[in-house]
């Protein structure tokens, strides 16, 4: 049976090319749809953790008060993350930023009192969420007594239509390849499974003979499951070949632009693309055999 | 052997077939069907070999009703016969040797068995000398009795032959009929459809006359009436 499904394979070496090109287009598809996945996602979050909302806070303000906010921010479900940078160290980054700029540095030396107040950067997990938080600071800020301010301003407003440009960036691109790659996928699988069907029916009189000689369908099915198996893993390879020169020529452009060497990323996560890929292979394969032959064992 | 009850089939609603054919085949026997096109014999024989069903009635095959058979034990029950057809249904792709070979291979069996089997039927249909030739390369007769070899290569209880000399010249004619009573005369029941008059003159055994999806004559020693 093993044997008859690899004479089946080269005596239909024509037919069999084109299933295997087929079947390498449609690995390609999923592949890349597989990278380009990681991009976005890659980049989504590296915009994602950009946006946040800064605290500022008076140059009175005392330390306590700011660490009792700090800890009331964390408790709230929505918060990721609250750094907090203090007055001497806001100081500090302002003139290691200016360093090169002596007349900045010696207007602040002149002030003699460090004019910088402290801020928190909070990061929510999602920024949806920012909403939300922005609503808490105002009701604590409202309950300030005016006399002794607090919080000098908060930035959301100038972030906020960032924020939200954003949210509906984030959900169009994700909704655009969800759908994208779906008619992809889709019309990928269909071909496979019509060049299969093809392939057998070329070798329909075979069945007939062998049905007629009382075959069992198992024995009359193996071999073209195993050539649909063997469609799937060689194209799973050629595709995987393809990827590397593929995957260098696009790593640099990725680089800069996404953050992301895409070659780094296929190198390093080599074994769960072969796996994917090689595994969406045999099945496809295997499935598309299966379902073209079931139609000939009809009787 | 074989027992038909009453059947009938009638295709689309209106176009019969087969009208309440009744008959028994004993073990041994060989039957010959005649009739002209159109009178049902194929009908019949693809009753017996399961390709289709009867409207009405049943078969049987020893006891069994081989149309309650379950899709998946048809196989088991397929291997019981010997089919050869007009057409000889050859693999064009394959020896003499090796559409033989795969028969036996398709029923399971070793490559001991079927290096020693093949052989042996190609020999007792006089093709010896033709094991690797491919089928373009053969006769008509020779194609037929390459057909008959892979029928009977896992000795199967009743052999089913459907026109075989159709398509055959004269003296191809005698000599797959003359192989086929060989081979009845080796104990097997031997079916055949045909509408050659000679063939049944010459061989003066049991003939059954259908016209018209029905059976108008049963003869035990018959001749080409019609």
């Amino acid at each position: 049976m093993t044997k008859s499904g690899f004479v089946g394979f080269w005596r239909n070496a024509f037919v069999s090319l084109a299933a295997i090109f087929v079947m390498t287009v449609t690995l390609s598809v999923i592949g890349i749809a597989l990278l380009l996945n990681q991009l976005l996602h890659t980049s989504l979050d590296q915009i994602r953790s950009k946006v946040d909302i800064n605290v500022y806070f008076v140059t009175t303000a005392q330390e306590a008060d700011i660490l009792g906010l700090k800890s009331s921010l964390e408790a709230l479900p929505d918060v990721a993350q609250v750094t907090y940078l203090s007055r001497d160290a806001a100081l500090d980054e302002f003139k290691k930023h200016h360093e090169n700029d002596q007349l900045t540095l010696q207007a602040l030396d002149e002030l003699g009192d460090n004019p910088l107040g402290a801020s928190l950067a909070i990061r929510a997990k999602e920024t949806s969420q920012y909403e939300g938080i922005q609503a808490f600071l105002k009701e604590k800020q409202s309950l300030e007594d005016p006399a002794k301010p607090f919080i000098r301003e908060t930035n959301f407003y100038k972030n906020k239509d960032a924020i939200d440009k954003l949210t509906r960036i984030i959900n169009g691109v994700e909704k655009f390849t969800i759908v994208t790659l779906a008619v992809l996928i889709i019309s990928s699988v269909l071909i496979t499974f019509n060049t299969i069907r093809l392939a057998i029916f070329t070798a329909r009189e075979e069945i007939t003979v062998m049905r007629l000689v009382g075959a069992s369908n198992s024995f009359i099915r193996g071999p073209f499951i195993l050539q649909g198996v063997m469609y799937g893993l060689i194209a799973g390879v050629i595709t995987l070949v393809l990827f590397y020169p593929l995957t260098i020529w696009l790593g640099n452009m990725t680089e800069s632009f996404f953050q992301l060497n895409v070659f780094h990323y296929y190198i390093n996560n080599f074994s769960s693309m072969f796996a994917k890929i090689v595994g969406t292979g045999v099945v496809l394969g295997a499935v598309s055999s299966l379902f073209a032959i079931t139609r000939y064992l009809k009787a | 052997m074989i027992y038909f009850d009453k059947v009938s089939k009638i295709y689309n609603g209106d176009s019969v077939a087969l009208e309440d054919i009744t008959f028994q085949v004993s073990p041994g026997e060989f039957l010959s069907i005649v009739g002209h096109s159109g009178a049902g014999k194929t009908t019949l024989l693809k009753m017996l070999i399961v390709e289709d069903k009867p409207t009405e009635g049943k078969v049987f095959f020893e006891s069994l009703d081989i149309h309650s058979i379950p899709k998946s034990k048809l196989p088991k029950y397929r291997r019981k016969l010997g089919t050869v057809f007009q057409d000889f249904k050859l693999l064009p792709h394959k020896t003499a040797f090796e559409n033989i070979a795969f028969a036996m291979e398709a029923n399971g069996r070793s490559d001991a068995e079927i290096a020693e089997n093949v052989p042996q039927a190609l020999e007792l249909v006089d093709l010896g000398t033709k094991m690797w030739n491919f089928p373009h390369e053969l006769s008509g007769g020779e194609k037929q009795r390459v057909a008959i070899a892979r029928a009977i290569v896992n000795q199967p209880d009743l052999i089913i032959a459907d026109e075989p000399t159709g398509n055959l010249d004269p003296i191809a004619t005698y000599e797959v009929v003359q192989i086929l009573k060989k081979i009845n005369d080796l104990g097997t029941t031997v079916i055949m459809t045909t509408h050659n008059k000679g063939v049944i003159d010459a061989l003066g055994r049991r003939v059954i006359t259908m016209d018209d999806g029905k059976i108008i004559r049963d003869d035990a020693e018959g001749k080409y009436v019609l």
